[in-house]
């Protein structure tokens, strides 16, 4: 072993002890995962942007794993995407929003059961100076209809999430055939909600959201709530446990330990009782027939 | 933003001493330094023997080394994450998302770097040594333990140019490690969360800390091969 070898891995040592005796002396918290030991007991679920972003999961995983002791690993990614990662077996859970994906994914065959948990509702976001004129309305296919027509930016997440998929879904309400009607007002961007927020706020441009990554959000600058409280504004979330039938590795059992807690009374309170600064930001509806 | 804002958050998380921000730093250090560990241990051996040897298309290799340099780590990213995916050839090993996943594309993208550099380096100190070598009879691979111990300053550069592209990138660790809370979020990939999280302070802060370390490392580094020069000449 060469000199400049042995000194790197004793620089590598060193770093690793130093890192570990902070660790060590850290207050009793649960221990950092990446330090437990192996055979941790320990699910992944692919979730969405606007869970994560939101703090939601920060509140709700330590209720869960005080219960169980399962430790719940979230990968946030768009709903088309989080639902992908499941179809190719690299998760065990999918908690999302875009109910005719979830529903596709059921009848795959990929999960027996989709479930509603909880929902919220998305707002047109827009900037203050308001160039489409739509501020304090409440009728969403209206607004996109005259942001089109008046050419106004526009960002949209393009990133097959369901929060995109909503708003595809309004634009075709409103009759606009975007794919073919877009021009440089409409500005696809691929990428999460955050971005899409901060992208937003700084051309000036509308965007749908989910409330509770907006309410979350810090980097607001001019941009506010220009549409909301629209029925077709609604946002569903549902969640599924990956099917054995697909994947034998998956672990189903305490995937759907998780799912069933998310649906129980205890879970459906956890979740109602995340807040920022007194808003509410998720609304149980487990028991919702239809939802 | 303000700035003080920025450095406000940075020192607070250094006198914090959050868990969860202890236990960041520590993964991503565990991470890069394991991989530049690993691609130090195969490429400088690889690199000097590159640098020796003679063999039909030999140019053709030192040429897509030197590309490999320029890897996007979203492409290793990737191809890493289509390898370890359940659906993928080396799904049964379980190994995506996890520090494990991190680490192996981040060899990926190190060991180019290690390769290269050290050919280069060993085939420059051989040109220079090569009769003296012979002389003691050091001729072909046995040359290759004096070699490295001559160019081990060089070589320390080329590991430190290895950290710096693994400590620095988040394409890779993003898409193989997941960015999950507590198991495999790095410094960087907590840079991109709060960023969109439009935490822009905090995030800056943060690159403030990677930084920091950065530049921790290469001081002691530094400092090593001085005092190395100084006692072995």
């Amino acid at each position: 072993m060469s000199l400049i070898q042995r000194r790197s891995l004793i620089a590598a040592s060193l770093f690793l002890g130093l890192s570990g005796h902070a660790l060590a002396q850290a207050p009793a918290a649960a221990p950092p995962a990446a330090t437990a030991p192996a055979g941790t007991r320990f699910i992944t679920v692919a979730s969405t942007t606007s869970t994560q972003d939101s703090g939601l999961f920060g509140h709700i995983l330590p209720i869960f794993k005080d219960k169980t002791g399962i430790e719940v690993r979230v990968i946030s990614q768009g709903t088309g995407q989080a639902l992908d990662t499941a179809r190719r077996g690299d998760a065990d859970v999918v908690f999302v929003h875009a109910k005719a994906q979830e529903l596709k994914f059921v009848e795959e065959g990929f999960s027996t059961e989709r479930r509603p948990v909880m929902y919220n509702d998305f707002v047109l976001i827009g900037p203050k100076s308001d160039p489409a004129g739509v501020a304090g309305t409440t009728d969403i296919v209206a607004a996109l209809k005259k942001i089109q027509e008046k050419g106004a930016p526009f960002v949209s997440r393009g990133d097959k999430s369901g929060t995109h998929a909503a708003e595809l879904n309004l634009w075709k309400a409103a009759g606009i055939d975007i794919a073919a009607q877009k021009g440089p007002w409409y500005r696809e961007i691929g990428q999460g909600m955050g971005a899409a927020l901060n992208t937003s706020g700084a051309m000036g441009a509308y965007v749908l959201s989910d409330r509770a990554t907006w309410i979350s959000f810090k980097n607001r600058g001019d941009l506010v709530i220009s549409v909301e409280g629209d029925k077709r504004l609604f946002n569903q979330y549902g969640v599924m446990s990956v099917s054995l039938a697909k994947h034998p590795h998956v672990k189903f059992n305490d995937g759907k330990l998780f799912a069933d807690w998310l649906t129980s009374p205890e879970g459906q309170k956890a979740i109602a009782d995340y807040k920022i600064d007194g808003q509410q930001l998720f609304f149980p509806n487990a028991g919702q027939a239809g939802a | 933003m303000e700035v003080g804002a920025v450095f406000q958050a940075a020192f607070a998380l250094v006198v914090g001493l959050d868990p969860d921000f202890l236990g960041i730093v520590g993964l991503s250090l565990r991470v890069t330094l394991t991989a530049v560990a690993v691609a130090a241990l195969v490429g400088l051996p690889l690199g000097a023997a590159l640098a020796l040897a003679r063999f039909p298309g030999r140019s053709a290799i030192i040429v897509c080394l030197n590309a490999l340099m320029g890897l996007p780590p979203v492409v290793a990213g990737l191809a890493v994450f289509l390898m370890l995916s359940r659906s993928g050839p080396l799904g049964p090993l379980g190994l995506l998302f996890t520090p494990t996943a991190m680490i192996i594309a981040q060899v990926i993208l190190v060991l180019p770097i290690v390769i290269a550099l050290t050919r280069q380096v060993i085939e420059d100190l051989w040109g220079e040594y090569r009769d003296h070598l012979r002389s003691v009879g050091l001729e072909g691979m046995r040359a290759i333990p004096t070699l490295l111990f001559d160019g081990r300053f060089s070589l320390a550069t080329a590991l430190l140019a290895g950290f710096g592209r693994a400590s620095a990138e988040v394409g890779a660790v993003l898409i193989v490690g997941g960015n999950i809370a507590g198991y495999t979020r790095t410094m960087t990939t907590a840079i991109t969360l709060e960023t969109s999280k439009g935490d822009l302070p905090l995030a800056l802060g943060l690159g403030i800390v990677l930084l920091s370390l950065t530049l921790a490392i290469n001081a002691v580094a530094f400092g090593a091969s001085r005092i190395g020069a100084r006692y072995a000449g």
